[in-house]
């Protein structure tokens, strides 16, 4: 155990510092589930991708770095430490780009991944329908085979970023006379494609990042299928780890959470009570214990390891702590916590509103903390199967 | 950067992990705690032949000349078996106390510790009672800005009995004298902190082992136990309690584990690392004793269930080498500094 980084590790992050410090936009962008904060969000992007820091850790022919991911972890240590935007393609570039490199065919992988990474191609997770969230076997959208094609009849719903992106991915039933997790394939389905309808849904925070996605007739190649046909459900699991776990939610960014409500505290000293004092420290703990285990956990899979099933462990520990954050903030605000930016007295309350709607839905999406639950006491301790 | 166990200590675990798992059962466990001494001179000897007790000893005194990084997963067994008597005390906090003093007090005593041949227990202001003290044959004993060497003959000691048998506290009576002094002022203080810091590892880890253990019978009972029909481990109710525990005992495993590393290297972050894993592994082992208890119902409140041993050792060790309020003080001080080198990529700049 050598927790020091190398001379060459240090070099790296002397790189990316370097590179964002002159880079980093010194305003906020817009949200980028609004129109005109998607256009600022994916000109930032392109500028990222130009720098060559959209995707450390992919081969340079994919648009990458060829970073390790120890590097990975230290250019999103600094990313965060730089106050850089939020990435707008996180479906594409930390869930369906890790999946095409596991499943894709060579033509998939030249095809897709340098557009991800360099965010032309904007993506939307096609997982949740109206009668299928967390449970993904009972998913009943439909892809009818009709020679080089797949035609496409039903409907998605919570299509995170569906309302300003350009593909979708998700699980479609290919046999019609399946049930549960046979039977279903891995589309990318371009969302201009006719017979394909995107309505967006006002997310609690007011915003429409979410959408309904309907699909009547649409036709999609079957070249856009990725691994087998019938063999949807392998896929899907393999992107549901990498939403839970590492990719997705780099510790730096509940450093940085964390970081943000110490300096809260401390600039609030009449709200901050011994106890909210007290768990403002527990957070910075947590954050720190969630930063630890992710070392642990790219350590191991440095040396040849797999993520399995503490994927689940992962979601509800940075999911609750996310929520815990932003609860402590909101009640080191006290009745300011109500206030919208706009407010004229809201100067200092920053976006912790806003980042508390978001945290909330943390529990749920990636799979409800219930399921992660039922994951670890059978499949981690070895419980028996609940009834 | 590689925050793994080597090969090598994954082995020395396995095979501590094995001997105890024989040869510290709950029946031995039991049979000590029944015991006048509470001490199994056979199982001392063969921990020093396993190199446990000697692993802070260097070679030329004839120990194992390892670090924290290897005997925390050790102290973890230690805990796992709720193993009775001063092994962390000794082999984790006074032998590289006696180390660090060296002369004559190393020269007399060290190689005898990491042979098993002496035992000897630290008196720190942390802890008001020492444990174990009526097997030591050396007492290092803080007395204000010293400390002082001395044998049990020269003590008297007033058992204090506790709630975990398995440790026996005792209050200490003694007289220093220019005799008994073997260091003072910065560097009795400097000693004294880093035998702190030993004390507070050594109790996470264990803490860790205990906790694990405790979801394990859990899982065992709660898997046979048919109520309604059925096991109460499929259950979601039972689930999800310990899945809880899972999840906060295997977020407190790094934090322990980078305590060690800390302690080893003698990182400038060790106070505030330690601290915290303390206060991680407490509360985990904590929750994790909550968690088994419910799963067990009412058979688990009973003296006969094994599940206590654990229980026990978890709540004590929540108590010595600093309190939940102290551990959490000492990372508020840092946490909450001006100018606290936190956040993102800091992690790792307390290293030496």
């Amino acid at each position: 155990m050598e927790l020091v980084y190398t001379p060459a590790q240090q070099a790296f992050r002397a790189e990316a510092r370097a590179w964002l410090e002159a880079n980093v936009p010194p305003a906020p962008l817009g949200s980028f589930d609004t129109a005109e904060g998607a256009a600022e969000h994916r000109a930032w992007e392109k500028r990222l991708h130009a720098g060559g820091w959209a995707m450390v850790p992919w081969p340079v022919e994919y648009g990458g770095r060829g970073a390790d991911l120890l590097e990975w972890l230290i250019f999103e240590e600094e990313y965060y430490r730089a106050g850089a935007p939020k990435r707008i393609n996180q479906n594409g570039i930390f869930l369906l780009g890790p999946t095409i490199m596991e499943f894709g065919t060579p033509e998939q992988k030249a095809r897709f991944l340098p557009r991800i990474a360099s965010s032309e191609d904007v993506w939307a997770q096609g997982w949740s329908e109206p009668n299928a969230g967390s449970d993904m076997a009972a998913i009943q959208a439909s892809a009818r085979r009709d020679g080089d094609h797949y035609v496409l009849r039903g409907q998605k719903t919570w299509a995170s970023r569906g309302a300003f992106a350009d593909w979708l991915f998700g699980m479609f039933r290919t046999d019609p006379a399946s049930e549960r997790h046979k039977g279903l394939s891995f589309l990318l389905v371009p969302l201009d494609t006719p017979g394909v309808t995107v309505r967006p849904i006002a997310q609690l925070d007011g915003e429409t990042g979410f959408a309904e996605v309907f699909f009547d007739d649409a036709r999609v190649p079957v070249a856009n299928r990725l691994a087998g046909e019938g063999e949807g459900w392998k896929v899907a699991m393999a992107t549901a780890g990498f939403e839970r776990g590492l990719m997705l939610r780099s510790p730096a960014r509940f450093q940085s959470t964390a970081r943000r409500l110490v300096e809260l505290c401390r600039a609030n000293p009449a709200t901050a009570s011994e106890a909210l004092r007290e768990e403002v420290v527990r957070c910075w703990m947590d954050a720190e214990a969630y930063t630890l285990e992710t070392y642990r956990t790219v350590s191991r899979l440095l040396a040849g390891g797999k993520i399995g099933f503490e994927a689940s462990l992962n979601k509800i520990f940075w999911s609750e702590l996310d929520v815990r954050m932003h609860e402590t903030a909101l009640r080191l605000l006290g009745h300011r916590a109500d206030l919208l930016p706009e407010a004229p007295a809201a100067a200092g309350v920053g976006d912790w509103l806003d980042g508390y709607l978001f945290s909330l839905s943390g529990p749920i999406y990636a799979g409800t903390n219930e399921i992660q639950r039922n994951l670890i006491a059978e499949r981690i301790l070895g419980l028996p199967r609940s009834g | 950067m590689r925050f793994a166990f080597s090969d090598d200590q994954q082995l020395l675990q396995g095979a501590v992990r094995e001997f105890l798992r024989k040869e510290c059962t709950p029946e031995v466990v039991r049979a000590l705690w029944a015991d006048a001494r509470g001490h199994a001179p056979g199982l001392w000897a063969q921990l020093a032949e396993l190199g446990v007790l000697g692993a802070l000893v260097p070679e030329a005194q004839g120990g194992m000349g390892l670090d924290e990084r290897d005997l925390v997963l050790l102290l973890e067994e230690v805990g796992r078996a709720a193993l009775p008597g001063p092994v962390a005390a000794c082999a984790a906090v006074a032998a590289p106390l006696v180390r660090e003093l060296g002369g004559a007090t190393a020269e007399r005593w060290l190689a005898a510790l990491g042979a098993g041949r002496a035992i000897a227990v630290v008196g720190h202001p942390a802890n008001p009672f020492v444990t174990d003290a009526h097997l030591a044959d050396l007492l290092l004993l803080a007395r204000g800005p010293e400390l002082h060497a001395v044998e049990r003959a020269a003590v008297r000691l007033v058992h204090q009995p506790a709630s975990d048998p398995g440790r026996r506290l005792h209050g200490v009576e003694w007289e220093p004298g220019a005799g008994t002094r073997v260091a003072s002022g910065a560097e009795a203080e400097r000693l004294l902190a880093a035998a702190f810091d030993r004390g507070a590892l050594a109790a996470a880890a264990q803490a860790l082992g205990a906790a694990d253990r405790m979801l394990e019978l859990a899982v065992a009972y709660a898997s046979q136990r048919e109520q309604f029909g059925r096991p109460i481990g499929s259950f979601q109710a039972v689930q999800h309690q310990l899945a809880d525990a899972k999840v906060r005992v295997e977020y407190a495993r790094p934090v322990v584990y980078k305590a060690a590393w800390a302690v080893a290297t003698g990182a400038a972050s060790r106070p505030v690392d330690v601290s915290h894993a303390k206060l991680a592994a407490g509360e985990a082992a904590a929750l994790a004793a909550r968690r088994s208890l419910q799963a067990h119902g009412a058979i688990g409140y009973t003296w006969e269930q094994d599940l206590h041993l654990w229980m026990r050792r978890a709540w004590s060790l929540a108590l010595e080498w600093g309190d939940p309020p102290l551990h959490l003080a000492r990372v508020s001080d840092f946490v909450l500094a001006d100018g606290a080198p936190i956040g993102p990529g800091r992690t790792f700049e307390g290293g030496s």
